[in-house]
């Protein structure tokens, strides 16, 4: 009953402090706005326009039919090209992103003359941009479709008779990028500020001489960072929520799984950043070195190492196994999923024992460089 | 005092940090008794905190023992923690929680509630007269009620024994009358008390006194004991024909004196164990007064390091001697005036300071002291009024001011990293020094401080009494005609503030002007005049003998300078009080 009563007077002591301070405030409530105005708006993979050119050395009715597809297809901005080299030339100075080539030999094939059977059509990509050269193939891929259907209709032959290709995105089938990056972004937002809360108090304790006063006053380890986490918990929720609200409402990111999910995921990875933040602060016990520090301990693996740009199974061996170690990784796979996917135990489950291993790993740190004496 | 036996007992303490060079405590023995104060006087880093702090139970000592309430605070520091009541130097407030939220904070880890927490704060903001303020900010409170919080937060679990590391320090003098007071009803009603602190007129107020230096006990027992030492032997002399700084000069010339500083228009000297001064011997005027005076606290602090050299100061020796127009005027302001926003922290202030004498500023912390002085040194521009500094006005001629000045700031502003000849060269730059002016200049100050050893130590590593030096040959090696010095000897031992002062009595009759900030009432006593600066407000100006004549009364017919302060604070306070009834 005692111990309850001290813990309750240093969690009042450090919310009134929040309170007070309009630096926290901002950290907790301003800067997951601000930064998921900037993730919502600035990250986005997708790419609109494909600048795609074209030469066509054969003339005949169908290569010129397909060159008309290429100029009507949506998200191609087509270029028609006199020569090879002359594309080429464009190719490398980075004007064009791809090119398609017809041969001379093309309408023949199409109707099956001249002893060759497969009608073939040279796709050419920029491989300096794997991302691009991704969409260049597909896009061009996608509108040599179109023309063989019509091609084949036009020439009396059932639709379908030949083969017909359709790619279907599952999960995001609208293929928007905001729709996975978006709930990736929240990841990184809540460890920055989750980290960066907790980063400061200690350490302030210290700098301003209060930590003597209270360690005189007899309180323990655990009402020591009991009284820090409570009141940070709070708070990182309250962004946690700023963040999921903007995502759903404001971005429109669509949340299949159910809320609950999502805040239970959300809470196990808010404890293992409040965790780093307060492990930093105990040992630097410098408000200075403790925020510089939670920045680049919180910020970049979790934007390079969690799996939210790049893919963590194409990571050398050893990156991986530091990979596994950091609790965004497990949030980002779990947020993605519950937004996207839905309630998918297999997967949330996995990744909350990794967060909770996190969460107990960090405050377990912690208490156990929380000293009671000076040294 | 009783017979129950000592409250604590420390035997053989000796404490060393992990990467120090030196020990920071050795061979600490003492007994705390019950009921009374008891001083833990030493200059900064003589080991008072870290003493402090192993009672209780925040620092393991590395060798020897400690008992305290019959408790080892290094096994049972749970235990020993509800029995004890320590008050760190930083109080341990939080500034952003008010004066009650501090008090509910503390009452709560303390355990204390309901009409028993009621009725203890009733008394201690009673106490404390800090009842107006409850709902003020901590960090809102002026240094004085800052103490008085921390002390009332420290009182809560109705502790046997207090623990307070320099709870004097940044108060005025007015409050820190209060919390003496405030401590001695604590004793009468049976607490005990263990106070620590840099300056050695509270040691005066103490009944017993632990006095350390650089981790070794150099005495303990009631002041009173070291008083004797050199009862009798300590004289003031006054030559009215001449500077009290010449007739100091002269009179350090009597083999027979171990030590002697200005105090006002006389010098206190005091005399070698069995011999007798002889001020007619060396040069003092025959009309020259020597009469014998109560001695101080420091005054047997020296006698027991063993007197301090009566060597002149190299410096001005090595100086050249700098035109004095008779009446020249160093500094003036006229209504110099600095606000923060709302906040006045220096208002109205009008003084001038004549070329070639020492004055001094002297105001509690947070008085207006140091901005009136970075204002008068180009550092801060003034909101309104004019000031002239040789020669220059300020509004106009900031950078070219600033070449004819030498500014020390507090707590001897160097560079730790560099070594001591960067740091020459580095300010010898910053005062536009170059080529063979700034290579003479340095060799000069190696030669004049005796540097030659230490030249590529860094500052950070030198001793204390090294670094005063070092900062002063920064602030001095360009030939300014007008020093500005900042809190120059706060937290220093004796012996370093005399050498310091003889520098500074030695430049000054060489023509240069000194302009001082202090809150040591006994340093005021160096100065020429003072001018008493107290809630941004110029309370007064004269010479120390001047002041403590304004301040006389039938209760105090002879007061001290800390008491003249009061009495002239007071005083405008007391006339509007009456003005408005």
């Amino acid at each position: 009953m005692r111990a309850i009563r001290r813990l309750a007077a240093l969690v009042k002591k450090e919310s009134l402090q929040i309170v007070r301070d309009p630096s926290t405030l901002l950290i907790s409530l301003l800067f997951p706005v601000i930064l998921m105005l900037v993730f919502g708006s600035g990250i986005n993979q997708d790419t609109t326009q494909v600048r795609l050119g074209v030469v066509n050395l054969d003339g005949s009715p169908a290569s010129v039919r397909l060159v008309d597809t290429f100029a009507h297809t949506p998200g191609l901005h087509l270029f028609v090209g006199s020569s090879i080299e002359d594309l080429g030339d464009r190719l490398r100075a980075g004007r064009l992103q791809g090119f398609v080539v017809l041969r001379s030999d093309l309408g023949r094939r199409v109707l099956g003359r001249g002893g060759a059977a497969q009608p073939l059509i040279e796709v050419i990509t920029d491989g300096a941009e794997p991302n691009g050269a991704n969409f260049v193939a597909a896009y061009a891929q996608g509108a040599i479709g179109v023309w063989a259907r019509e091609d084949a209709a036009q020439r009396g032959l059932a639709p379908g008779s030949g083969f017909s290709l359709e790619v279907r995105s599952w999960f995001n089938p609208s293929m928007r990028s905001q729709n996975s990056l978006l709930p990736g972004s929240v990841t990184i937002i809540m460890m920055v500020v989750g980290a960066l809360l907790t980063a400061l108090v200690v350490a302030r304790e210290w700098e301003r001489g209060t930590m003597e006063a209270l360690l005189a006053a007899g309180v323990s380890r655990f009402e020591l960072v009991a009284s820090k986490l409570i009141p940070y918990f709070v708070l990182g929720l309250l962004a946690f929520t700023t963040c999921v609200t903007m995502t759903h409402l404001y971005f429109a990111v669509p949340l299949r799984g159910s809320l609950s999910t999502l805040y239970l995921v959300g809470a196990t990875f808010l404890f293992s950043a409040l965790g780093i933040g307060l492990l930093l602060s105990t040992l630097l016990r410098s408000q200075y070195d403790a925020a510089q520090a939670a920045l680049n301990a919180a910020f970049l693996p979790a934007l390079m190492l969690s799996g939210f740009i790049f893919e963590i199974r194409s990571m050398p061996v050893v990156i991986q196994a530091v990979a596994s170690i950091i609790p965004a990784r497990y949030f980002v796979t779990a947020m993605q999923t519950v937004f996207q996917a839905g309630d998918v135990w297999s997967v949330i489950g996995r990744s909350l024992v990794g967060l909770t291993a996190a969460a107990v790993l960090f405050l377990g740190l912690t208490l156990l460089k929380t000293r009671r004496r000076l040294e | 005092m009783n017979d129950a036996g000592p409250l604590a007992r420390v035997l053989g303490l000796g404490k060393v940090f992990a990467g120090a060079s030196a020990a920071a405590l050795s061979e600490i023995s003492l007994d705390i008794h019950p009921g009374v104060v008891t001083g833990l006087v030493g200059p900064d880093g003589a080991g008072k905190t870290t003493l402090l702090r192993i009672l209780a139970g925040l620092l393991l000592p590395t060798s020897g023992s400690a008992q305290v309430l019959g408790h080892d605070p290094a096994k049972e520091a749970d235990t020993l923690r509800r029995l004890i009541g320590y008050m760190p130097q930083k109080f341990g407030l939080y500034e952003d929680l008010t004066v009650l939220e501090n008090l509910n904070l503390y009452a709560e880890l303390k355990g204390l509630s309901g009409g028993q927490r009621t009725e203890t704060f009733e008394r201690l903001l009673a106490f404390t007269s800090l009842n107006p303020f409850t709902e003020r900010l901590a960090g809102k409170l002026s240094g004085g009620m800052k103490q008085k919080l921390g002390l009332a937060c420290t009182l809560l679990g109705t502790p046997k024994l207090l623990l307070l590391d320099e709870p004097g320090v940044g108060v005025d003098p007015v409050s820190r009358r209060e919390l003496w007071q405030m401590v001695h009803q604590l004793i009468s009603e049976g607490n005990s008390v263990v106070w620590s602190t840099a300056y050695l007129d509270e040691a005066e107020a103490c009944d017993e006194v632990v006095l350390l230096s650089q981790g070794r006990i150099l005495f303990s027992g009631p002041p009173k004991q070291l008083h004797q030492r050199v009862e009798g032997r300590v004289f003031l002399l006054r030559d009215d024909t001449d500077a009290p700084r010449a007739t100091l000069r002269k009179a350090r010339r009597d083999p027979a004196s171990i030590d002697g500083v200005v105090q006002g228009k006389s010098v206190r000297l005091i005399a070698r164990p069995g011999a007798s001064l002889h001020p007619d011997e060396h040069g003092i005027g025959p009309g020259a007064q020597l009469g014998p005076t109560p001695p101080r606290f420091e005054d047997g602090f020296i006698d027991l390091l063993g007197g301090v050299s009566a060597a002149e100061s190299a410096l001005a020796l090595a100086m050249e001697p700098k035109h004095v127009a008779d009446g020249g005027v160093a500094i003036s302001t006229r209504a110099l005036t600095k606000a923060f926003g709302d906040f006045v922290a220096a208002d109205s202030i009008s003084l001038e300071v004549r070329r070639g004498e020492v004055f001094g500023l002297l105001g509690p912390n947070g008085a207006g002291k140091s901005t009136t002085f970075k204002m008068l040194c180009g550092l801060l521009a003034p909101t309104s009024g004019d000031a002239e500094v040789a020669g220059v006005d300020l509004r106009r001629g900031r950078a070219e001011a600033r070449q004819r000045l030498g500014y020390m700031a507090q707590k001897f502003s160097l560079y730790g990293q560099l070594s001591v000849e960067q740091n020459l060269e580095f300010f010898a730059g910053a005062y536009a020094l170059t080529g063979r002016r700034k290579k003479e200049a340095i060799a000069r100050m190696v030669e004049v401080f005796e540097f030659q050893t230490y030249l590529s130590t860094k500052a950070g590593e030198l001793p204390l009494g090294l670094k005063q030096r070092l900062a002063l040959a920064c602030a001095v090696q360009h030939g300014p005609e007008i020093l500005f010095l900042d809190e120059p000897t706060s937290g220093v031992d004796p012996l370093t503030r005399r050498e310091f002062w003889t520098h500074i009595n030695g430049i000054v009759e060489r023509g240069v002007t000194v302009l001082v900030t202090t809150h040591f009432m006994d340093e005021a006593e160096y100065c020429d005049r003072i001018a008493l600066i107290n809630q941004g407000k110029m309370v007064a100006v004269g010479t120390p003998d001047e002041l403590k004549a304004r301040a006389v009364s039938a209760e105090l017919p002879e007061p001290t300078m800390e008491e003249a302060f009061i009495a002239l604070v007071q005083a405008p306070a007391a006339a509007e009080l009456e003005g408005a009834a």
